[in-house]
């Protein structure tokens, strides 16, 4: 681990005007499961962590009539704990049981999860964000089995690795982002997100000194569910993840987002199956055709083809469950 | 008089029982040190430099920045590799001795090799990249064989390169002090022999290396050696004149501290209509590193098979060593048989259990085999459940049984033993043995607790230094046998000097009197005589030592040990068909191990076997970058492992009584890590009736097989 300056602010548009204007000479530490060990590999070399720890306002969660709103650095286990995220938010929920190891539950955050690195093997072994060598593809020839089925027509082929995004882009979240001088902004979960084409750049869309702060639930009633296709029960990734929120009204289904997660360089909106489903009466015949929706356009690379398959299905049953058909 | 002889059941006080481990509270409290907690006063840290190419030329090794980092005492580099070639990623060059963990870290990272690459290979699933002659065994008749066969079979089968992956990686630390002898606490299953693997590297003779080891944590056969870390330690404590710590972090525990070489196979099976095997044609292919390839036994168990050929090709890889995984080749060749013998009985419409019943008369033991096959059948609920292949219904999740048999040696090692009475009755027992985990202590207490009549708690174990008497290395489920003999021996010897000194004292000889309960008494007559304690009292100021010796030969001619042991498992799984997920049920091991010290601990030892067996079936596998030559997976993250909700419920049966206790001991560490990939893998196969070829069962191969088997969209 390289030597760094620590800084843990007690406010937030201190802790900005802390972080460097460019990816990589600061890093901002929130519970700390991924950018602790990302340090001691040499993954990323910062001159300075800032610590959002003194923070207060960014670890409440506030109920609203209209809204339900986590801060950035509220933990995993205590939005799965908040009976109001529970009643109205399962998919959420699920996917952060699905997380598997209690230490990161315990000591992950929100906005930690929604911003922690890709796990792509090449890159957690040294061979950068795209994993290039010699300005060629590493994961195109080599081994891509946990890689990018959807969206990998760029230079970025691992996949996303946050385990709530899907759920919050499918829920409409919205994030607020604050800069140096207090600078706000709210934007789309999805917006948080994309697929870098430079080494240098990052898989958030975010600007280097900027920093998630809030993460705001609309309370709109929508039935919602997360499916992931998980190899163990412990600590393991998903292999694939689906989110669906819709509502449905006299048997028809509105206003339905279907959210693929561990399968794109970005969480990765179906939209195709969203506009099966809108309009029509979910059964299990349904169900199918949306979740081979979901997957139209995927491009496997040479070892990942059966992650298609996953996606259909993680699709399928989420949808099932969201509305219990 | 006592004899060594083992008391018969019904004769037995504690041999059998179900003590707890010694050691248990100590582990689960942290008091238990482990070797890479010991920590010694003015302490340095060392960390390895090590090859990040999979082949190179090590053209030159630069340590002046790295020397000049603030806390680092030394850098020790292997001068005789400049200009050597470097053939694998982990490849010790150097190491870095400092005051911190950190600065040796980045001391490490600062070493600069030079290095000019060179064209690697870490493809081990190729059998056209094989080197060299292949190996070539054949039995009867081949052509004949599968002439006079009803039903042919072929299949391709495999079974992928995992290691050790040890909770508590391979290192140790030394220190050498002012008379210039050199203390040792490595993480090793073979204290006695360890000192003298040093040899010439180091300028200390083998009677001023000590050696200690009192805990460990996992060695499953790759800790044998004192390895060049051991050596590095040794020579940077001598030249700083300071105790040095060197132990792996977890990238290089599995890259560098061993694997179990991988098997791959074309199996050809010829059946007879009535279900026995007629013929086994089987080319093998796989590798474990640089070393050379052993081609794993098929057919496995079935030795009995008229017409066989084993073909064996090995496959060289600029990939980390081979080491001894438990029973070595013996996974390997099981699940390359089994599968491909259950494909054949599926081909022929045949039942598992019928099949394999009908085949244990081609094996060296169908009794035991049929006895444990019908047992273990009835504890699952096998012909409730059981299904031919593929036949499990609708719905995507089906569910299947799968059976694999096994067998393995044991015996004893060589051990020494040195059992003390003194005169207040304190009794203590001394051997150079370890305890990998397996609970070898409390075995050794149990031994001279039954000998001298004695509760368990009284006596007192002292293990794993080299200044003990030697005893064997804890590999090839040979230390109960080991351990127990000399212990009992040592123990008789001791009881019957003590009879003597008795007996005169009594006005009697001291063959009327035994031990039983805590007294010494006229045979048969318990309850009479004196206490264990007053006997003791009449040695006066003496004690009594005696030693006892291990001779496995004698031994088994006494019956005291034996070898040769017969396994079956069945498992029960679930496989979801439209993510090729496994899920794990039940999972069934009927095992015989002779007579059991410790019923318990015997258990324990097939319940972690299950465990390491449902790992490698499902989950874990060491993967390799053709392009780059790295690792891909060496951590705990992607090389996955099974976690406690991952592996179903498990259920152990021990054979005993008549036809078990009486062959003596026999080791229980290897057998029962054996079946578990064939029998889940048959499992498998029997619940969504296709073969998945290869282990682990992950998803995607799940996923593929059926695709492949047009099961699937």
């Amino acid at each position: 681990m390289n030597p760094f300056e620590y800084v843990a602010p007690s406010d937030l548009r201190e802790a900005s005007s802390l972080l460097g204007t460019r990816w990589g000479q600061t890093e901002v530490l929130a519970g700390g499961t991924d950018l602790v060990t990302s340090l001691k590999q040499g993954i990323t070399k910062p001159r300075r962590v800032v610590s959002l720890r003194n923070i207060p306002e960014l670890k409440r969660i506030q109920v609203k009539k209209n809204t339900v709103r986590i801060g950035a650095m509220v933990t995993l286990k205590e939005v799965a704990a908040n009976p109001t995220i529970q009643e109205e938010f399962p998919s959420l929920v699920t996917a952060i049981h699905g997380i598997g190891a209690s230490q990161i539950i315990n000591a992950g955050t929100i906005a930690g999860d929604l911003c922690q690195r890709p796990r792509c093997w090449y890159f957690r072994n040294g061979y950068g964000l795209l994993a290039e060598e010699n300005g060629e593809s590493l994961v195109r020839t080599g081994d891509n089995r946990y890689h990018a089925i959807l969206g990998n027509g760029g230079s970025a082929l691992f996949v996303n690795a946050s385990s709530l995004a899907p759920a919050l882009i499918a829920l409409q979240a919205e994030i607020t982002v604050v800069g140096p001088a207090d600078r706000k902004r709210e934007i789309d979960t999805e917006e948080l997100y994309q697929a870098p084409n430079s080494a240098e750049d990052r898989e958030v869309a975010l600007r280097a000194n900027e920093i998630v702060s809030e993460i705001k639930l609309p309370r709109e009633n929508m039935q919602n569910a997360t499916f992931e296709v998980r190899h163990r029960h412990g600590l393991d990734w998903p292999y694939a993840t689906a989110s669906v929120a819709l509502k449905i009204r006299s048997g028809i289904a509105r206003e339905a987002s279907v959210v693929l997660g561990h399968v794109a360089p970005t969480p990765w909106r179906a939209v195709a199956a969203s506009n099966l489903l809108n309009g029509a009466r979910v059964d299990a015949h349904l169900a199918e055709a949306v979740g081979q929706a979901a997957t139209q356009g995927a491009s496997p690379l040479s070892g990942n083809a059966y992650k298609v398959q996953m996606a259909k299905t993680a699709v399928k049953r989420a949808l099932l469950e969201a509305t219990n058909a | 008089m006592a004899d060594v002889a083992w008391p018969k059941e019904g004769d037995r006080s504690v041999l059998g029982s179900r003590i707890p481990r010694q050691d248990g509270p100590a582990k689960v409290t942290g008091a238990a040190k482990y070797s890479y907690d010991v920590n010694r006063p003015d302490m340095l840290w060392g960390k390895l430099v090590t090859s990040p190419k999979a082949r190179a030329e090590l053209v030159a090794v630069d340590t002046s920045v790295a020397a000049a980092i603030p806390g680092v005492k030394a850098v020790w580099v292997d001068e005789e590799m400049i200009g050597d070639e470097l053939r694998y990623v982990g490849q010790v060059i150097a190491c870095v001795a400092a005051e911190t963990e950190e600065a040796a870290i980045e001391g490490a990272e600062k070493v600069k090799l030079q290095l000019k690459a060179l064209e690697h290979q870490v493809v081990d699933d190729d059998a056209s990249l094989s080197t060299g002659r292949p190996s070539n065994k054949e039995q009867g008749n081949l052509d004949e064989g599968f002439a006079g066969s009803d039903v042919v079979v072929e299949g391709e089968y495999g079974i992928a390169v995992i290691t050790h992956c040890c909770l508590e990686p391979h290192g140790q630390v030394t220190e050498v002090n002012q008379e210039g002898e050199l203390h040792v606490w490595p993480s090793t299953q073979n204290v006695s022999r360890y000192a003298n693997q040093f040899g010439d590297e180091i300028e200390i003779p083998q009677n001023k290396i000590h050696v200690d080891t009192q805990y460990m944590g996992g060695g499953f056969g790759s800790k044998f050696n004192v390895d060049k870390w051991g050596v590095i330690g040794a020579k940077l404590s001598q030249e700083t004149g300071r105790p040095v710590k060197i132990m792996l972090d977890r990238r290089e525990e599995l890259m560098i501290a061993g694997n179990r070489p991988s098997g791959f196979a074309k199996v050809k099976v010829g059946l007879q209509q009535n279900g026995l095997i007629n013929a086994v044609d089987a080319e093998v292919w796989g590798s474990g590193g640089r070393g050379a390839f052993r081609a794993p036994p098929v057919p496995y168990v079935f030795t009995k098979v008229p017409n066989t050929r084993l073909v064996g090709k090995g496959i060289r890889t600029n990939r980390g060593g081979a080491r001894a995984w438990r029973a070595p080749n013996h996974p390997q060749g099981c699940l390359l048989t089994m599968s491909a013998v259950d494909d054949a009985a599926a081909a022929l419409g045949m039942d598992s259990l019928e099949f394999f019943m009908k085949n244990a008369a081609l094996t060296d033991r169908p009794e035991v085999y049929r006895e444990e096959l019908q047992i273990a059948a009835n504890i699952i609920g096998y012909r409730q459940k059981a299904h031919l292949r593929g036949d499990s219904g609708s719905g995507p999740v089906k569910r299947g049984l799968g059976i694999s048999m096994h067998t393995w040696g044991g015996r004893g090692h060589p051990s020494e033993c040195d059992v003390t009475i003194n005169s207040d009755g304190s009794v203590e027992a001394k051997m150079g043995s370890q305890d990998l985990g397996t609970g070898t202590r409390t075995c050794i207490a149990m031994v001279v607790a039954e000998t001298l009549g004695l509760p368990y708690e009284a006596i007192t174990v002292h293990i794993g230094r080299n200044s003990y008497p030697q005893s064997g290395a804890s590999g090839g489920s040979t230390t109960i046998g080991g351990i127990s003999v000399s212990a009992r021996r040592a123990a008789t010897d001791a009881l019957n000097d003590l009879l003597k000194t008795v007996a005169g004292r009594l006005g009697t000889t001291d063959d009327k009197l035994e031990a039983s309960a805590g007294r010494i008494h006229q045979v048969e007559k318990p309850g009479g005589g004196v206490s264990w304690r007053e006997a003791c009292s009449m040695l006066g100021p003496n004690s009594i030592t005696k030693r006892g010796i291990n001779d496995p030969g004698e031994s088994q001619k006494e019956g005291l040990i034996s070898a040769g042991v017969g396994g079956v498992q069945i498992a029960d799984v679930s496989v979801d068909v439209e993510t090729g997920i496994v899920t794990m049920n039940e999972m069934v091991a009927v095992q015989d191990c002779g007579l059991i010290v410790n019923m318990k601990l015997a258990e324990s030892q097939v319940y972690g076997a299950l465990i390491m067996g449902i790992t490698y079936a499902l989950y874990e596998e060491s993967i390799y970058d053709s392009k780059t030559g790295i690792m891909l997976n060496p951590d705990m993250e992607f090389y996955r492992l099974a976690g406690i909700k991952d592996v179903g419920q498990l259920r152990v049966h021990m054979m005993t009584g008549q036809g078990y206790d009486d062959r003596g001991i026999i080791g229980i560490g290897e057998p029962p890590a054996i079946s578990p990939g064939a029998a889940i893998s048959n499992a498998v196969a029997n619940a969504c009736g296709v073969r998945v070829p290869n282990l682990p069962l992950t998803p995607e191969r799940v996923i593929a097989a059926l695709q492949k088997g047009g099961d699937i969209a």
